[in-house]
């Protein structure tokens, strides 16, 4: 099994879309890796920077509500899979991006909004969050300190996770 | 017990529940087109498992950037054309009979009331409008239900809207799915079925009734529904006219593809369109929605009339009502692209494509084109889209450009004006 976290990066907004985590240009991409340079290089946020060390080091994604919201494009997950981030953390995801990543044997986890607001007060470049998958709980490390906070994902979406998708799931079972 | 239409087709499909709450549902159509796909091919490929479950069940078509604009685009048309044939494939739309896929496949028969539709496409819950359960997915689902014919789904819940009231004239289902989002938010229908009911529901085409299910993703919904009725038999008349003794044994046949009387709602929603004025969306956000009126007289560079939300026959008239005659602002670039050929063609032999023409638009090849930004009439940064698409997102019709989403009537009377314009101002008192 693979294991899940790393350094966070932080992205402090609700209602970031698919076509901000990767723009509909590098759609023609054939090669998951050639999506690598690109992912969120047009998200809309203040102060933000794609092209930082925070999102080239980064493992976990932390942000707000809906995200992953309109086209369905895999190509969201893959640029992500591609620059080592497996896990996103947030109060919401729209339904396909969701069932995308645990697809691809990736984890969308959802928190409630204070759990949310939590997470932010750790925010540095050097915070991490390593997830416990076999007990569904997330550990987040700061200059602030530690916590731990329990999370739920559906029986069938850990299912999909440990066989690695929903490919090997389906191929093994119809 | 009383059930809705979604719970129905649910049960009707239900393969395996592998876990509480996870439902796997056989698949009636997959449909396919060549962005989403060729990644899955290469992958199945890969697997060594380069097969389909039924070739009559998948329909493809090149729609996205066609005619190909460079080596990556003609590359994913290949890849698609070699697989169709590969695979006997018949029903696979190549360049001369493409057209926006959302478009051309209900245009084609292929969907039924009751079916369960799924595509690599989030605009898939168009075909909802037909009372079937069409659901945009991911590459992954995709690959999955090319091979096996099976989707995971958890089971969604229903929101109920009831439409009614006397639309004015000058408003369009356009500016109905506009102002439902709004007060749905982006988020509003994650996990739902948006089902639309009342009057004003029961009295339009299927053309509008695409159009409000197209545009039910934007509020996150699984899918959009309406429920079948007579405009539903009389639009797949042609296509099951053998299957039926006639359209009232059809309609009959239909009519167990309703959500029951008193059936459990999440939600219900009443909406009066009395009085109501064209909307605009001001932001990058789809519910990012204002009155006509807070928005009349911003500037635009373009207008863009066509995709799977407003480039039908039905759309492309009303345009062409207020572009009879007239020439479109010189500050204006015009671009229309009829969604399907079967829409150009009916288009041309009713004057609208010289409608167009003379009014100064450019007419495209029927194609997605403009509406996601990979080709013809890709905006520069800082440049305004008056579009009758269904995505304001920030650069998605090119970097550091905005759209406002509008109905074919506001797209005409702005590239008149050349500045956002009430339609209501342009309308004699019966259009001929
Ligand atoms: S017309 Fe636009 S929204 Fe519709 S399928 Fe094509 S790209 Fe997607």
């Amino acid at each position: 099994m693979k294991t899940f976290g790393g350094k966070v990066l932080f992205l402090d907004r609700s209602d970031i879309n698919t076509d901000e985590i990767i723009p509909a240009k590098y759609l023609t991409e054939i090669s998951k890796e050639a999506l690598k340079t690109h992912m969120i290089e047009d998200l809309k946020l203040e102060g933000f920077n794609p092209f930082s060390k925070d999102v080239s080091d980064a493992g976990v994604i932390v942000t707000r509500a809906n995200f992953g919201c309109g086209s369905s494009r895999e190509h969201a997950p893959w640029a992500f899979e591609v620059n080592g981030i497996n896990v996103v953390i947030a109060s919401g995801f729209a339904r396909i991006f969701r069932q995308n990543m645990f697809n691809c044997g990736m984890l969308a986890i959802e928190v409630t909004e204070s759990v949310i607001d939590k997470l932010f007060e750790h925010k540095d470049p050097k915070t991490g969050i390593k997830i416990d998958f076999q007990n569904n709980k997330l550990m987040i490390t700061s200059k602030k300190g530690k916590e731990t906070f329990d999370y739920h994902i559906s029986e069938f979406d850990k299912a999909l996770v440990k066989a690695g998708g929903w490919v090997e799931f389906a191929d093994a079972r119809y | 017990m009383t059930m809705t239409l979604t719970e129905k087709i649910f049960k009707a499909h239900l393969k395996d529940e592998p876990f509480p709450g996870t439902k796997v549902l056989d698949i009636d159509v997959v449909m396919c087109h060549e962005i989403t796909t060729p990644v899955a091919i290469n992958d199945l490929i890969a697997r060594g498992k380069d097969r389909v479950f039924d070739p009559e069940k998948i329909k493809a078509v090149i729609d996205h950037v066609t005619p190909a604009k460079d080596t990556e685009t003609a590359q994913q048309g290949k890849i698609l054309r070699d697989w169709a044939r590969r695979h006997n494939i018949k029903d696979f739309f190549d360049i001369g009979k493409n057209g926006v896929c959302h478009a051309i496949f209900p245009e084609k028969g292929f969907i039924r009331p009751g079916y369960t539709v799924i595509m690599g496409d989030s605009h898939t819950c168009t075909h909802g409008a037909f009372g079937a359960f069409a659901a945009g997915v991911g590459t992954t689902d995709l690959e999955v239900g090319i091979l096996k014919g099976v989707c995971a789904f958890r089971e969604p819940k229903t929101i109920c809207i009831n439409i009614n009231g006397k639309l004015p004239e000058g408003v369009y289902a356009k500016d109905i799915i506009l102002k439902i989002i709004k007060e749905l938010t982006v988020k509003g229908a994650t996990d739902c079925v948006i089902e639309f009911h009342g009057d004003i529901v029961k009295n339009m085409s299927m053309e509008s009734r695409m159009t409000l299910c197209n545009m039910a993703i934007e509020a996150g919904g699984t899918s959009g529904v309406c429920m079948p009725d007579e405009t539903t038999v009389d639009y797949l008349w042609p296509f099951i006219s053998s299957e039926y003794k006639n359209k009232k044994a059809a309609l009959e046949d239909f009519k167990k593809w309703k959500s029951d009387k008193g059936c459990e709602y999440m939600k219900v929603i009443d909406m009066d369109v009395t009085g109501m004025e064209p909307q605009v969306t001001f932001g990058y956000k789809p519910d990012e929605v204002k009155n006509i009126s807070e928005m009349e007289g911003t500037p635009v560079d373009q207008i863009y009339i066509g995709s799977c939300t407003n480039g039908r026959l039905e759309d492309l008239r009303i345009a062409a009502q207020f572009l009879k005659g007239k020439k479109i602002s010189p500050n204006i670039r015009g671009v229309v692209s009829p969604a399907t050929p079967k829409i150009f063609r009916e288009a041309d032999a009713e004057g609208i494509i010289k409608i167009f023409m003379d009014a100064g638009f450019c007419v495209t090849n029927p194609t997605c084109g403009a509406c996601l930004g990979m080709s013809n009439g890709v905006l520069a940064p800082g440049e305004v889209c008056a579009s009758t698409t269904n995505r304001n997102f920030n650069g998605r019709m090119g970097k550091g450009g905005m759209v406002h989403l509008v109905s074919p009537a506001v797209a005409a009377v702005t590239a008149l004006e050349g500045k956002i314009t009430d339609p209501r101002k342009h309308m004699k008192k019966k259009f001929k």
